[in-house]
């Protein structure tokens, strides 16, 4: 017992030391040297100045952008405190919240999509997201929102669906995963663009 | 469901036997007294001379598990004292406080157990030294405890007239640090390359597009994730979990870690095979776990992509196609979505990894009975790293029992008498957690501190707390998240949690203890045999029954009631 008790305090600071410090601290030394980017955040810059992560959903509510999904953090796309909304599929919250989010969709697109209909809305644009900072919309979700982004930046169509194109992240090696629509990528490349 | 989801399963069975076969026969190896890699052995042997170790004496069940709990015990300590005292701490540049006494606790228990269960939010309660030094240290070393008693449990399976089954300090130095430590560190690298972080420097601040100020939590995040994953612990550094992008940026990465859930444990068996040279025997238990693995996803995937009555009926397009994967997307991230998600949420239960990238509590009735029937099993199918077959053989034995009783003979174990001592130990280890689940699910749903953690009413908020007693006391990790922290829960978790990881693991010693002392009779026409497609149906069978039949009362209180009601 008594030389149990020994061996495993030795072992336990031998172990924190190395596998807790030594290993971690070099690997860190590594990525920083090898993937800054990523290493950091993957924080994009613009003029010098951080305006978010490739890898995390921000709050858009401009017509003049696309908006990401719903998200259960507080305040919402608070990426320092994800969460899910962690709703049983039976909840009555969830059922008003979607409804909700549907109408609101809806009120905010019609003028832009003569006929639209509830049914023509993407589940993935009314549910939360399960970190509260998806970066992706579906393609369907962001085909739905171009009319709208067109023309209040009177754009053509096209190039609306041109940047939605080169701002989806397709199946990565062509099969793993679904494809999304980076929005805080796809809103720069607006802005670069103009209007609006 | 789409062709492309089906696929993706399909190569996920394909590349996980591909590549634990060779995998197992490398760790059957390391765990060789011959095995020496060149100069690291003088590494190795340094290691042994600073915990004053003779290599070569090996250890009765006993004294192997008396050096296990010992051992667990002073690293419990640890862990406790710097979640307590990280305010005052290094690597802290969030300024965050000490950990609630009884979050602390929880956590403690949670991560030396391997279970990761996690009563608070990795990005604003852990500083980094806490996440880094403290958890992450146990994501490695509880995944060793596990790995090293597994073959010492083999060891027992494999010898002749011995007492001896091993030396604790050579299992867990070889498994950390010649198969846990490379794998994490080739994970790490690939997850970091595709944008998980890996610094100490703190939080970043954001003004977004619209000028609001963003929060972006960061830090040694990549070699966590590689270890969380490869070591089925599960716990993440984020609140969401591999849900987060930061964890899991995409489908590659999710792809790599949802193999590197069940890489090790579908390996063991492999390794088994080579250890107790019965090949033909280890493939069999391979198709019993993979036969069930694959009931599960049969399960959950279409009733994911099904979506819940909810969704269905308010209208909106839920339909797979054209843009978008449809189904349940609620908790769900877009680059994962439904077949992807499903996957891993069966993975991560069929072992007791626990991580999750979406969230079970907005799974569908069906969806979610999957993961948590699969850890009422046991967490037996491929299940954590050693303890997932080391639980396994106790139903292999419960199996083998019955089948003797069948044909009126003392049923034999790969040449060993299976007498009712035996059975005693593999009864208490395949019962026990099962008996305490309900125990505790049942305590905490008549009493009124219990109800305060349930957040969903109804049969979900049932589900909710027959979940976490079930992860935690099957050592899995995995929430319905709305299960919230109270004092009291944390209390019941931390007994759930120790009883949880020790009453099994100590089982499975003294069953081999007691198999290692006994003469291998030869093959004759009247032993069962183990290495044919009867023994895989009467081992799925045996599990179905004892533990299927055990949880079928409470399935039916609540994810069945949900499920049929709506």
């Amino acid at each position: 017992m008594l030389r149990d008790l020994k061996s495993s305090l030795i072992a336990v600071v031998v172990l924190t030391l190395a596998l807790g410090l030594a290993v971690p601290a070099a690997f860190t030394g590594f990525a920083q040297i090898a993937f800054s980017s990523q290493a950091n955040g993957s924080l994009i810059t613009v003029d010098g100045k951080v305006v978010g992560s490739r890898l995390a959903a921000q709050a858009f509510s401009k017509p003049k952008y696309f908006h990401p999904r719903p998200s259960a953090t507080a305040p919402a796309y608070n990426a320092g405190a994800t969460t899910f909304a962690n709703l049983g599929p039976t909840n009555p919250d969830l059922a008003k919240n979607v409804r909700t989010a549907a109408r609101a969709i809806l009120k905010l697109e019609r003028p832009f999509n003569p006929g639209l209909t509830i049914g023509d809305v993407p589940v993935d644009a009314v549910t939360t997201s399960g970190s509260g900072i998806d970066p992706d919309i579906t393609p369907a979700n962001a085909a739905l929102q171009s009319r709208r982004v067109a023309a209040v930046r009177h754009l053509p169509l096209t190039a609306v669906q041109r940047l939605i194109d080169e701002n989806t992240d397709g199946r990565s090696l062509r099969f793993f995963g679904e494809p999304g629509v980076n929005v805080l990528k796809l809103n720069l490349a607006l802005d670069r663009l103009g209007g609006g | 469901m789409s062709g492309q989801g089906i696929a993706q399963v399909l190569v996920y069975a394909g590349v996980l036997i591909a590549l634990s076969y060779p995998l197992g026969l490398y760790m059957a190896r390391v765990y060789a007294p011959g095995f020496r890699p060149g100069w690291l052995s003088s590494l190795e042997n340094g290691f042994y001379r600073l915990v004053r170790t003779d290599p070569a004496k090996e250890q009765d069940w006993k004294s192997y598990s008396k050096t296990v709990i010992v051992f667990t015990v002073v690293f419990f300590g640890l862990l406790y004292a710097i979640q307590r005292l990280q305010g005052h701490l290094f690597l802290n540049p969030d300024n965050l406080k000490g950990v609630p006494a009884h979050i602390a606790l929880n956590t403690t228990a949670s991560f030396t157990t391997n279970t990761n269960w996690q009563y608070y939010g990795g990005e604003y309660t852990m500083s980094y030294l806490t996440q880094m030094a403290g958890l992450a240290v146990q994501q490695f070393v509880s995944a060793a405890v596990g790995m090293a008693v597994l073959v010492a449990v083999i060891r027992g399976l494999s010898r002749r007239t011995a007492s001896e089954l091993g030396n604790f300090w050579v299992d867990l130095y070889r498994s950390t640090v010649y198969i846990l430590l490379p794998l994490a560190l080739v994970l790490g690298v690939i997850l970091l390359s595709q944008g998980v972080p890996q610094t100490f420097s703190g939080h970043a601040t954001a003004t977004t597009l619209e000028g609001a100020a963003q929060t972006i939590a960061r830090g040694p995040v990549a070699l966590m994730i590689a270890i969380k994953q490869l070591g089925t612990n599960g716990g993440g550094f984020y609140n969401s979990n591999s849900a987060v992008p930061f964890e899991n940026p995409n489908g590659l990465t999710n792809f790599l870690e949802v193999i590197a859930i069940l890489l090790i444990p579908a390996s063991q068996v492999f390794m088994f095979g080579k250890m107790v040279l019965a090949r033909r025997h280890a493939w069999m238990v391979f198709a019993a776990m993979f036969a069930v693995f694959a009931l599960g996803v049969a399960v959950a995937l279409p009733s994911e992509q099904h979506g819940s009555q909810v969704l269905r009926s308010s209208g909106v397009n839920i339909t797979q196609g054209h843009g978008q994967s449809g189904g349940n997307m609620s908790d769900k991230e877009v680059r994962f979505g439904i077949a992807n998600t499903a996957l891993w949420s069966t993975a991560t239960t069929d072992a007791s990894n626990g991580s999750v990238n979406g969230g079970h509590d907005a799974l569908t009735a069906f969806g979610g009975a999957v993961p948590l029937v699969n850890m009422f099993f046991g967490e037996v199918v491929f299940g954590g790293v050693g303890s997932g077959l080391y639980g396994m053989f106790f139903y292999i034995v419960i199996a083998v029992f019955i089948a003797g009783l069948m044909v009126g003979r003392t049923p034999e174990y790969l040449g060993k008498r299976i007498e009712a001592r035996e059975i005693k130990y593999a009864a208490v280890g395949a019962l026990f957690v099962p008996t305490m689940v309900l125990t505790l699910t049942a305590l905490s749903v008549v009493t009124a501190s219990g109800l305060a953690s349930v957040f969903n009413s109804g049969a979900h908020g049932f589900t909710e707390a027959l979940y976490a007693y079930t992860s935690q006391a099957n050592n899995n990790g995995s929430a319905f998240a709305g299960y919230g922290a109270t004092n009291f829960s944390a209390e019941l978790g931390t007994v759930a949690l120790m009883l949880g990881r020790f009453a099994p693991l100590v089982a499975a010693l003294a069953l081999a203890g007691s198999l290692a002392g006994k003469k291998t009779a030869p093959v004759s026409a009247g032993t069962f045999r183990t290495d044919g497609p009867t023994f895989v149906v009467l081992l799925v069978g045996v599990i179905l029954l004892t533990a299927g039949l055990m949880v079928f009362p409470a399935l039916t209180l609540g994810p069945v009631v949900e499920g049929l009601t709506h």
